[in-house]
Formats: C-alpha cells, structure tokens, sequence
C-alpha cells in the first residue's frame, strides 16, 4: 500500500480528499469541475487521474464501476494511523 | 458561418428520438430513411428552426471504445442551457433519467450530468444571477 504521508503531502491531492467529503460517488469530470470551479486549480484530468491512483492505492479512496461510470468515494479509515501513531498528548 | 448541425453518436435512433423528444422535449426534424439507418435531427422547441442535433447511429467500430473511455470518466457529450437546472433535474429523476452528477452550484453556473439512455452523457447548465 501507498503511503498514506505521501498521497497527502500534496495540496491538490488533499482538496480532491475535501471535496469528496462533500459529496461521494463523484466522477474525474465533477472532480475535475469542483477543482477549477470552486478551487481555481487548473491541474488536467490526466493530472487530476493520476492524483486519484495515488490516493486510491493509499486506501484513502475506492472507485466503483457502476454501470458504465466509474465513481470515486472517499474512505478516512487509513486515517487512523496517524492518531494511533501519535495520539494527542495534554503538554506537560 | 453558422452551426448547423452536430452529431450526438446513438445505440439506437428510434430509442434515442423518444428520449430527445418525448422526455427532453426537443422537437424532429428530419427523418429521411438511409437504408438500415436514418438521417434523423432534432432541434429545440425554443428554436426549432436553429441548429440541428443528429442522432448518429454508432455502428462505427471507433465508437464504443472511445465513448465508453469518455463515459467511464463521466466527461459529457454535449451542454444544454435551461433556466432552471434543479428544476429539470426534479423533472427528470421523476421520469426516470439517471444522473451522474446531481445539481451543483459552481458560482457563476449550476450544472448537472445525465444519462441519456443511449451511450451519452449530457450536462445540463444555467448561468447564475449575477449578487446584486
């Protein structure tokens, strides 16, 4: 598995995670939309796709085929390890 | 140099002019049979004298891949402005009409992505009103 650190250190990579938390089930053209729409970000959809590889194969992302669609949904469980790693600690 | 008429590629011409028409509500133009196919167009009713949509069978071997890679990614064929698109989207998920993307306010325009039954997917657009 992709590493969870890597597939977030990038900022467009962590607004495509933000706008799938608004909506599930999104497209690569709504992803595409909401990025040059709402963010202003110009990145390409073979950018925006490759984006969605990284993020799929960190498991912070699963794709279905429905129909003839393919749908992304974001999924925060891979999340937890950061908390499990480093749980919040009251300052001395 | 007007346009004049543009193809929209279709799994079957007479499935296809009953969705354009009967459920989105454009209007037949032509329908000249051309052996197994037929020269088929449609318009809309706000212009019926406009440009032309021709429903094109997609027996062309490119086609299906092409599309189904296009579709995959849910990148539609064509935009269609209408006033309202809640409103269309309402009308149309009551009749049946599966869409890939539900309304969205993006600003300066609402869009929307449907099926259209026939291998397509179409956006549906209206401009926002301008905050006073």
């Amino acid at each position: 598995m992709a590493d969870v650190f890597q597939a977030l250190s990038d900022p467009t990579r962590r607004t495509i995670l933000d706008e799938l938390l608004a909506r599930d089930e999104q497209t690569l053209f709504e992803l595409c939309t909401r990025l040059t729409m709402t963010h202003g970000l110009s990145s390409s959809r073979q950018a925006v796709s490759q984006h969605l590889d990284i993020l799929e194969t960190a498991g912070l992302i699963r794709t279905e085929r429905r129909g003839r669609y393919k749908l992304h949904t974001i999924d925060t469980r891979p999340l937890a390890q950061i908390d499990e790693r480093w749980p919040q600690k009251e300052p001395a | 140099m007007r346009i004049n008429v543009m193809s929209i590629f279709v799994s079957d011409q007479r499935a296809a002019l009953e969705f354009y028409t009967a459920v989105l509500g454009f209007v037949p133009v032509a329908d000249v049979p051309l052996g197994e196919f037929s020269w088929l167009t449609i318009a809309s009713s706000e212009d019926p004298d406009g440009m032309q949509i021709l429903l094109e069978p997609n027996n062309h071997p490119a086609v299906e891949p092409f599309r189904s890679a296009i579709v995959a990614d849910g990148i539609p064929w064509a935009s269609f402005a209408v006033d309202d698109v809640q409103a269309e989207y309402d009308r149309l998920s009551e009749r049946g009409v599966v869409f890939t993307q539900a309304p969205t306010d993006f600003g300066p325009v609402t869009t929307a992505v449907f099926d259209d039954t026939v291998g397509n997917l179409i956006q549906l657009t209206a401009m926002n009103a301008a905050p006073a």
